[in-house]
């Protein structure tokens, strides 16, 4: 089994959000980056158990983006994986992303595509649905459980209060999320190892760009908290019915 | 002939979803700015009453009730509903967020090669160009999307729009195509019964670790049930296997904004507020007057939760 999985980079979770250029782009002083959680924590580890389980499983990674994301592919690599491919451009539009992770899998026969649920900066959801119709595959999303035995795989989505089980044949794209795998830290030999995986620059293939950033906005502040005294509780009840008016 | 506005309308149990509804309320308006007309699609057989709909403004609903519909592969949905709003002349396709909707919106949106919004918050602004505002950075902030196709597809987050009666009917037009042999086969649906989903809730009562285990979790139950309340947990407990993994909100959860967010014993980490900040209105019960979370609420009481929590909900008991 060929897996290529994707991997984004994303501010970690504890950065500041703030915005330059009069709002148009993130402001990226003093941020750290890290492997978008979703797609190390699920989608890599998944890759990386499969590969336990099976020595013949080859494993590719995934990145659409300029030559900033190299550490994150590095760290990506210390946890598992054989090589690299990175697609070098800064387009942010989805379908563009999307097409150019669909050519690599055209190009490189992989079996299974796995992405994160989302990205925990852009939140979109949608890179593996799109890689999936870009190259027809059968394309199952918010996957909690991945086997495959005997050539069927078998897989648990959440739906809408409960959970669903699947059964298909690769190749197949899944979207991952909490389930999947237990997170992993990488150690010693991984980080020594990643330092010579293969690390593929590719340039990108041409596709329209179909959306655009315009700008951001920070929320309103919150008007501050009303503190309602431990010994009367049931005027808080009082005030979500008569003021806010959500009960 | 005009190009049409298309809302694709998720069914259960004879009843339409309520983010639907939403999602047809915002292709209505969005179709008002336009002046053009907003249209429904139902997909599978439902004794939901089709006509119906027209009282949220639509003035067709497309009825696709072709046999064996495997509803659950994103390939045959996603051929279906584009196949359908090509021959009816619909160059917008509006979702509601929901989970299956992630599956399907993306494969649509390039079966159209349509620019796509996932997740968005507000209705277009159309001064530069077709431009809608949706969540980025797990609702810490908002982008807005240019989009550059004549085609489009949003999909608009849970709770984002009210839904809105204007009153009428809807005339039903069934539609045949013939669904495409599916390689998906469904083997099980485990539903959590009785649960109100936490995507579609209007209220949630959460949980954190300040409730020392999960055997005090008939607090947050009793409080759920008596408010029709869906309940949640902090990513800590779901950690801990105090509850289940889809209860966990937050930055690496599921993202939420209900109407009413009630956190109880929750410290308000950045990452958890990530996922709850966006909901309309927000208690803290926390003992701690230093907890990060009270800057986030709307209402709070420091307080141990082991003694506010019987009394709220005696309070709420009260109302009746
Ligand atoms: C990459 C990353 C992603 C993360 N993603 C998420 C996420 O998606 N969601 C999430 O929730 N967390 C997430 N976290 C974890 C987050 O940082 C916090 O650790 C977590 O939210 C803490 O959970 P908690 O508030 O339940 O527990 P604690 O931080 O332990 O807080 C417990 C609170 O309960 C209060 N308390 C104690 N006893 C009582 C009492 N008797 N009555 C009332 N109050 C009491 C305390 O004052 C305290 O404020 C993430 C962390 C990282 C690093």
């Amino acid at each position: 089994m060929k897996i290529l999985v994707c991997i984004s980079r994303t501010p970690d979770t504890t950065a500041k959000i703030a915005f330059t250029d009069n709002n148009t782009k993130f402001a990226t002083d003093g941020v750290q980056w890290i492997i978008n959680p979703y797609d190390e924590w699920y989608a890599l580890v998944r890759a990386i158990e499969l590969k336990e389980k099976d020595a013949s499983v080859i494993i590719h990674l995934i990145t659409v983006g300029n030559s900033e994301t190299e550490p994150i592919i590095r760290k990506a690599l210390a946890l598992g994986g054989d090589e690299a491919i990175r697609v070098n451009t800064d387009n942010q539009d989805p379908f563009y992303i999307a097409s150019q992770i669909a050519a690599v899998v055209k190009e490189g026969g992989y079996d299974l595509v796995l992405t994160g649920k989302e990205t925990i900066d852009y939140n979109g959801s949608s890179i593996g649905a799109m890689v999936a119709e870009l190259t027809d595959t059968n394309y199952i999303s918010l996957a909690t459980k991945f086997e495959f035995e005997h050539g069927k795989a078998i897989i648990c989505r959440e739906i809408e209060g409960g959970e669903e089980v699947a059964e298909t044949t690769l190749p197949l794209t899944l979207s991952c999320q909490k389930g999947m795998a237990e997170a992993r830290i990488p150690n010693m030999r991984g980080i020594m190892a990643a330092r010579t995986k293969p690390l593929k620059v590719i340039d990108p293939v041409t596709v329209d760009t179909y959306t655009e950033t315009v700008g951001f906005l920070l929320p309103p502040p919150k008007a501050g908290v009303k503190l309602i005294p431990a010994d009367t509780p049931e005027l808080l009840v009082k005030l979500l019915r008569e003021e806010a008016k959500v009960i | 002939m005009n190009m049409s506005i298309l809302i694709y309308t998720e069914h259960q149990e004879g009843k339409f979803k309520k983010n639907s509804l939403e999602a047809i309320s915002y292709g209505v308006a969005i179709a008002a700015q336009k002046g053009i007309d907003a249209h429904a699609l139902v997909i599978g057989e439902t004794t939901a009453p089709l006509p119906e709909l027209g009282k949220y403004g639509v003035k067709k609903v497309y009825h696709l009730n072709t046999a064996n519909i495997n509803i659950s592969d994103t390939k045959t949905m996603s051929v279906l509903i584009a196949s359908v709003s090509t021959q009816q002349n619909c160059d917008t396709l509006i979702f509601s967020n929901t989970l299956s909707a992630k599956g399907i919106a993306p494969r649509v949106a390039v079966r159209l090669k349509a620019g796509m919004v996932s997740g968005a918050v507000d209705l277009p602004e159309n001064n530069n160009g077709f431009c809608v505002k949706k969540n980025v950075f797990s609702g810490k902030a908002v982008t807005e999307i240019k989009v550059l196709t004549s085609k489009i597809v949003i999909t608009l987050n849970a709770n984002a729009f009210e839904v809105k009666e204007t009153g009428g009917s809807a005339e039903v037009i069934t539609i045949d195509i013939s669904a495409p042999a599916s390689t998906i086969t469904v083997t099980g649906i485990n539903k959590i019964a009785g649960e109100i989903p936490l995507s579609e809730a209007e209220k949630v009562v959460s949980g954190g670790r300040g409730l020392k285990g999960p055997e005090n979790w008939g607090l947050i139950e009793e409080l759920a049930s008596l408010l029709g309340a869906a309940t949640a947990c902090s990513r800590a407990v779901s950690d801990a296997h105090w509850r289940p993994h889809h209860e966990h909100v937050g930055q690496t959860g599921l993202a939420i904004s209900p109407n009413l967010y009630i956190a109880v014993g929750i410290s308000g980490a950045i990452q958890h507020l990530a996922g709850v900040n966006r909901s309309k209105t927000i208690v803290v019960i926390n003992k701690d007057p230093e907890a990060p979370f009270f800057k986030a609420a709307d209402y709070g009481i420091v307080g141990d939760a082991f003694e506010v929590m019987p009394k709220i909900i005696q309070a709420v008991k009260d109302l009746g």
